[in-house]
């Protein structure tokens, strides 16, 4: 790619730059109920279905996610095409449980949990479970955002990255800090929108290009990948491969399927509508929206394999990320022409936004889980036992005296405070391993964080929402169990050590075959889950069931 | 000033879940809604034809006759505090169906989907020659069945939105005003005592 385009980009990053600052600084200045948890972590809980939506694509997409699945198309073909598939069916599972964590949960997975069980060590297992999930996440996507805008830009030095990566970190925190789940919320919609235009653009272009017949496009992509038919039949990524790496695919098709529904981000997101109906109907344009995303991948990726030269499309590494902006330089008329160059602009700057909402909304997420959970129940200590086991009443539905109101409002402003702190703070420990890892390959990083959220945070919340017998022991015994499991794995994997590839490539403890934990993972946190009950002292405590039970099918008492 | 709130939004109002008791602000929450019909017609058990929209409340029963329902309203719960009232409403009959009506719809759909798509992975990996048969024209078995994944996604969320509008929210909206009701008239002292503790640190009234 030419640097002729490159004015042009920094251009548009710093109109998407300009609209984070400003969207942040009109939603830092609203006074009403500002510092209140529900502000802070639920955007106000007024946000429409359709706004929702829109913000959850926008915090679910991101640069790798819209730049790789194209890519893998392009290289692949048919083994390409299986993850679009895979992107969309995940939404099912969260379509299915979406009422019920709407109704039973005020902010994190962990709410709708304690409400049925003893409160602290659950929260503060979902608490660890999510901030790794989302630290993992917040790594690889900055890692990612980083190598990818230095190649869009043209230069391959380490300075492109390092700022690339700091001037993200910066804004992601700006935003979070001052602006809360609404400033989030907003860029996730702008990001959403730019990223759809962009992608409905791009393949009306494409569609264009071959008079819009389907046929010619996936016959000239077959010719001209170089594969013939093979690129149209399974076996382009894993035909040759043995039996492990067949494994590993199950395996990170099956954490992508139920990770989905585990992931903090996006369970957050459903606390910014007002009911669980709300929440059904955001997650019924997500899944439309998804799904018109992933047949756009379709084509972008196969008209890439088709327009764009094949040599200069695998030059650029065994992931594709550059397959899209080749095919709008392609489309827009070259390389060296202003609508090339123009088009490829547009493409880098929706990657940077598409990276900047997806990290916004994981480190509120993050941050939710430190103050909301973590901090909030190891302060709880000193309190002793008898409190913790007493039943829990969330909000009253009478309000009490004064004097009580006024301490409930400063110490929720306190935890509004924790939660900032602890958005700097997961922010920047991310920002600083991405900065050491800038020069690795973290791919797998993405992968692990849904085998963990598929693995801890799902049984624990699907057991906690249809299982009777489902006890404390039970819940804690699920989350670390998944958690321990997958990433003891994925370390003793061939991903850190014993491979050319690795973290590190010198040292080889390789017990694990699979790059992906998820196949052995996500069963062994069921299963810990299970057992945890099953060997449990005292029984379930029946009332309490009943309540979740009754809370998350009817809403009663929701907030 | 939920009303305003609402409008200042921009909110849809078309939802029947969306009330005031769901986003209750500072003030007391008094009585119910006098949207909220209280004697309802009595319907026959099969509610194929239940007539309900989102929109507005006509009056449709929820598909058990008035008797049935095992919730005489007002009854204060057993327990004699507000969690008993939890066991009560789901020994009902009323709770009993809407439980067996998501359940009979979840459950089955998300198995089949899970398997459905683990299948398409498996026989990916497993048997891509079956995969790369010819369908018609370029298309082959394995993208005719990633294509129709697509469709069953976007069948099965209109199906399952249809199903929850026409068969339990209505339901779901009526045991929460009961179930609310309930728990109204019988404040234990101990809930109300923990929730005044437990609202000094993790929330209590706005």
């Amino acid at each position: 790619m030419s640097g002729g385009h490159q004015t042009l980009t920094l251009l548009l990053f710093g109109a998407v730059v300009v609209v984070t600052l400003a969207v942040t600084n009109v939603a830092a200045r609203r006074r009403h109920r500002r510092g209140s948890p529900e502000e802070f972590y639920a955007g106000g809980r007024f946000f429409t279905p359709l706004e929702n939506g829109f913000a959850i694509v926008g915090g679910h997409i991101s640069a790798p996610a819209f730049l790789g699945m194209a890519g893998l198309v392009a290289l692949y073909g048919y083994d390409g095409m299986l993850w679009t598939v895979g992107f969309l069916v995940a939404w099912v599972l969260v379509l299915l449980v979406v009422e019920q964590v709407r109704n039973c949960g005020r902010f994190t997975l962990a709410d709708v949990v304690a409400a049925r069980v003893r409160e602290r060590p659950v929260r503060i297992a979902l608490g660890c479970s999510s901030v790794t999930v989302s630290v993992l996440y917040l790594v690889a996507q900055l890692v990612g955002a980083g190598s990818l805008v230095a190649l869009l830009l043209g230069s391959h030095g380490g300075a492109a990255r390092t700022w690339t990566v700091l001037v993200m970190g910066a804004l992601m925190l700006f935003s979070v800090v001052f602006g809360g789940m609404r400033a989030v919320t907003w860029i996730q919609i702008v990001k959403a929108v730019l990223l759809l235009g962009g992608g409905l653009v791009l393949s009306v272009l494409v569609l264009l290009r071959f008079g819009g017949d389907l046929t010619a496009l996936l016959t000239s992509a077959a010719e001209h990948s170089g594969h013939g038919e093979d690129f149209l039949v399974p076996g382009l990524l894993h035909g040759n491969a043995g039996w492990a790496s067949r494994l590993d695919f199950l395996s990170l098709g099956l954490a992508l399927v139920l990770g989905t529904a585990g992931l903090p981000h996006i369970l957050a997101r459903f606390s910014t509508v007002p009911t669980a109906g709300a929440a059904r109907r955001s997650v019924m344009w997500t899944i439309g929206l998804v799904g018109s995303f992933c047949l756009m991948s379709l084509i972008l990726g196969t008209g890439a394999a088709a327009l764009v030269d094949t040599d200069t499309l695998h030059g650029s590494g065994p992931a594709g990320s550059t397959a899209v902006p080749l095919l709008s330089a392609a489309l827009g008329g070259g390389a060296d022409s202003a609508g090339g160059a123009a088009l490829v602009a547009v493409v880098a700057a929706v990657a940077f936004a598409a990276t900047l909402a997806v990290v916004a909304g994981v480190t509120l997420a993050a941050s939710a889980s430190v103050a909301h959970d973590l901090s909030a129940s190891l302060a709880r200590r000193g309190r002793g036992r008898a409190a913790a086991r007493r039943v829990p009443a969330r909000r009253s539905e009478f309000p009490t005296a004064e004097s009580q109101g006024a301490e409930a409002r400063s110490g929720r402003r306190g935890e509004v405070a924790v939660a900032r702190v602890a958005a700097v703070g997961v922010g920047a420990l991310a920002v600083g391993v991405s900065l050491l890892a800038r020069e690795l390959n973290v791919v797998f990083l993405v992968g692990l964080a849904f085998s963990v959220a598929a693995s801890a945070n799902l049984p624990v919340l699907l057991y906690a929402l249809f299982w009777r017998r489902f006890t404390t022991r039970g819940a804690v015994w699920s989350v670390y169990g998944g958690l321990l499991s997958a990433v003891t794995l994925v370390a003793l994997s061939p991903v850190v050590s014993g491979s050319p590839q690795a973290l590190f490539p010198g040292r080889n403890f390789v017990c694990f075959p699979l790059e992906n934990p998820g196949l052995v993972s996500i069963p062994l946190g069921f299963l810990a889950g299970w057992l945890g009950t099953l060997l449990s002292r005292g029984s379930a405590e029946a009332v309490r069931y009943a309540e979740t039970e009754v809370r998350s099918l009817t809403g009663a008492r929701a907030v | 000033m939920i009303c305003g709130l609402r409008s200042f939004w921009g909110m849809r109002i078309d939802d029947p879940w969306h009330d005031a008791l769901a986003t209750g602000g500072p003030e007391p929450v008094g009585t119910p809604p006098a949207a909220l019909p209280r004697q309802r017609a009595p319907m026959p058990r099969g509610e194929h034809g239940l007539p309900s929209t989102e929109y507005g409340l006509p009056p449709a029963g929820h598909g058990l006759p008035p008797g049935e329902r095992g919730l005489p309203s007002g009854e204060p719960g057993p327990a004699s505090g507000g969690l008993g009232v939890y066991p009560a409403v789901q020994r009902s009959a009323a709770f009993q169906q809407l439980r067996r009506r998501h359940r009979r719809f979840a459950l089955p759909a998300g198995a089949a989907f899970l398997l459905m798509h683990l299948g398409f992975l498996l026989l990916t990996v497993a048997a891509p020659g079956l995969m790369a048969r010819p369908v018609a024209g370029v298309l082959n078995a394995g993208m005719a069945a990633g294509l129709a994944q697509f469709a069953a996604v976007f069948l099965l969320a209109w199906l399952y939105a249809r199903h929850a509008r026409l068969r339990r929210d209505r339901l779901a909206l009526e045991l929460r005003w009961e179930t609310q009701e309930m728990t109204r008239a019988a404040p234990s002292a101990a809930s109300v005592a923990s929730a005044a503790s437990v609202a000094s640190d993790k929330g209590g009234p706005r």
